[in-house]
């Protein structure tokens, strides 16, 4: 069971969850940028939602599957179609063997997940299928994929959705139900995109000026954005005076200021450390979001109280379970 | 109420999967020795939720998952439980009894195909080179936090008379194993990276091996000690080094 990579994207990489427990050594956490609509994507075909899902960034990969097999694409909508035919995002799709499903370039969002029932058969290292391309190590060769790669997935649950396989059995190349999941909500909003962030360690360091801006004024994300950084283009940030920070601990949505005054979101390929100030932290919940602004786009940043930004954690990850339970139901049928 | 032995603490928010204990405001001896004993318990008697722990130079980070902390029923969110769970468990922890992290000799070669910046560093600083080679051999560093990149070690400790400031443009690519200066650090890359510090010599070591159970060969805490070798001795040492 394989997925043959016929054309790859611009950059197309196995990710999952990340890899925790390797800090300490220096390791990044890496994973997935749009964690949202990786979970998604993996329980709309079943599998656990740590498993891990192929990420694809502004144009998509071209794949024909070996076998009979159970997908489901979430996250930005790059107009996946198969001889021509578009095919759903947000829902299982059963595939017949041989079919080529051919991504097209992003029209909405960034990247999208596709999950495959039974997940990606390529070894952990440190405990993760997350490719680290700095390092050449995890996922698929420690590389994005390349044309000409057979990429080798898991066993699949063989119960799930009786319905589809019926159709599948009556001829049907591929079949689908009529349903989806309300996965791009989050994002969909075109426009106004207001990302929370509580106030950093280093907030009380910034000119009241400046904090005033922070939270009203809008900013752009620079084309040297990438799964490391988002570089913000606004209103430059001062301190009250000059100051140097010892360097500490970072995490995915720490903003930090180096010396020019130019924001930079820490994203998932973040480092473990850094060295520059940070005014504050993207709220978790919207860390999907900003993952799926494309460069060029604007966004606001609105401060939120941190026990009340976790508050919303919880609360995304009560959403999430009552998903998990409906798919888990459909599942059946 | 007995005083907590580890003296300046504080506890704040890093994002919704963080948080950060502040040991103290400076690099000074005692706070190195606070941040290393609390990483080191951390590690070795993790706390449930705990992903990772963090250290820094006057901070440990912890990244938990908040939906696996435990709850407190004095605890208004996970932040507020863990951060209780953490100053419990460190209210009588003694930094002076952690041990020690281990030592590291570490062979360096100094020749001019390696240290290709020795030379300049040198004469900036008045120096010759072997006097910069002696200087930079002389001290026990010790890791101050890693960072940068997996198995980069930040040292401390180096002699104030070789400290030098980055170069204005970093080169865009440094080798593995390269043995460097940056501002009062030095460094060994543990792969080939973008780098802006001071190129002295070479290890023939191997510093990051991410299929190893320990994969970095330095960690936070451990002391090093660099060895000055001879070109020949560094071909000698397989490049692939065991050094487990």
């Amino acid at each position: 069971m394989a997925l043959k990579v016929h054309r790859a994207g611009i950059l197309s990489t196995l990710q999952d969850l990340g890899r925790y427990g390797y800090q300490c050594f220096g390791v990044p956490v890496g994973g997935v940028m749009d964690e949202y609509s990786h979970r998604l994507a993996n329980m709309l075909v079943g599998n656990p939602e740590p498993e891990a899902t192929l990420e694809m960034t502004l144009t998509g990969p071209r794949l024909e599957f070996t076998q009979d097999t159970l997908v489901a694409i979430c996250g930005g909508d790059f107009a996946p179609a198969i001889e021509g035919k578009s095919v759903p995002a947000a829902r299982p799709v059963l595939l017949r063997r041989g079919c080529v499903l051919d991504f097209g370039t992003c029209r909405l969002g960034c990247r999208a997940y596709l999950a495959v029932a039974g997940g990606f058969d390529v070894a952990p290292v440190m405990g993760s299928k997350s490719t680290y391309l700095r390092g050449g190590f995890g996922g698929f060769q420690g590389r994005a994929l390349r044309r000409g790669d057979l990429v080798a997935t898991g066993e699949a649950h063989v119960n799930a959705y009786p319905s589809l396989r019926r159709l599948l059995e009556a001829g049907a190349a591929y079949a689908y139900p009529r349903w989806s999941v309300d996965a791009n909500s989050a994002f969909l909003a075109h426009g106004h995109h207001r990302i929370h962030f509580t106030p950093g360690r280093h907030w009380e360091l910034f000119t009241a000026e400046t904090r005033e801006q922070f939270a009203a004024a809008q900013y752009r994300i620079a084309p040297d954005s990438d799964r490391m950084g988002y570089r913000l283009q606004g209103p430059v940030l001062t301190m009250k005076q000059p100051t140097e920070i010892l360097p500490e601990a970072v995490t995915f949505g720490s903003i930090q200021v180096p010396p020019d005054g130019c924001p930079i979101v820490l994203m998932a390929n973040r480092q473990t450390t850094g060295g520059y100030p940070t005014i504050g932290e993207v709220s978790a919940v919207d860390l999907p979001m900003l993952a799926q602004l494309p460069p060029g786009d604007t966004l606001r940043f609105e401060a939120i109280a941190p026990e009340d930004s976790q508050r919303l954690y919880l609360q995304r990850d009560r959403d999430l379970a009552i998903m998990r339970e409906a798919l888990r139901m459909r599942m059946k049928q | 109420m007995t005083e907590p032995k580890l003296g300046h603490l504080r506890v704040s928010h890093l994002g919704d999967c963080a948080l950060v204990l502040e040991l103290g405001a400076d690099t000074s001896a005692q706070t190195v020795q606070r941040v290393h004993a609390v990483t080191r318990h951390l590690l070795d008697h993790p706390l449930a939720g705990v992903r990772d722990v963090v250290a820094a130079a006057c901070t440990v980070a912890l990244h938990y998952d908040p939906l696996q902390i435990e709850p407190l029923p004095q605890a208004q969110t996970p932040f507020e439980a863990l951060a209780q769970q953490v100053l419990q468990r460190l209210d009588t922890l003694d930094p002076t009894t952690a041990p020690d992290g281990s030592e590291h000799e570490i062979p360096v070669c100094y020749a001019a195909q390696f240290g290709v910046d020795l030379e300049a560093l040198a004469s900036a600083h008045g120096l010759t080179p072997d006097e910069v080679i002696s200087l930079h051999s002389a001290p026990l560093y010790r890791v101050q936090m890693l960072g940068f990149a997996p198995g980069f070690a930040y040292l401390a400790g180096l002699d104030a008379r070789i400290a030098t400031p980055r170069k204005p443009t970093p080169r865009t690519r440094v080798p593995a194993g390269s043995v460097a200066i940056g501002g009062e650090l030095t460094a060994v890359y543990p792969l080939d990276l973008p780098g802006g510090w001071h190129l002295i010599g070479r290890s023939p070591l191997s510093f990051f091996d991410p299929y190893a159970e320990r994969p970095s060969l330095l960690v936070a805490g451990d002391r090093v000690r660099f060895v000055p070798i001879t070109a020949e001795q560094f071909a000698a040492v397989s490049r692939v080094a065991r050094w487990r």
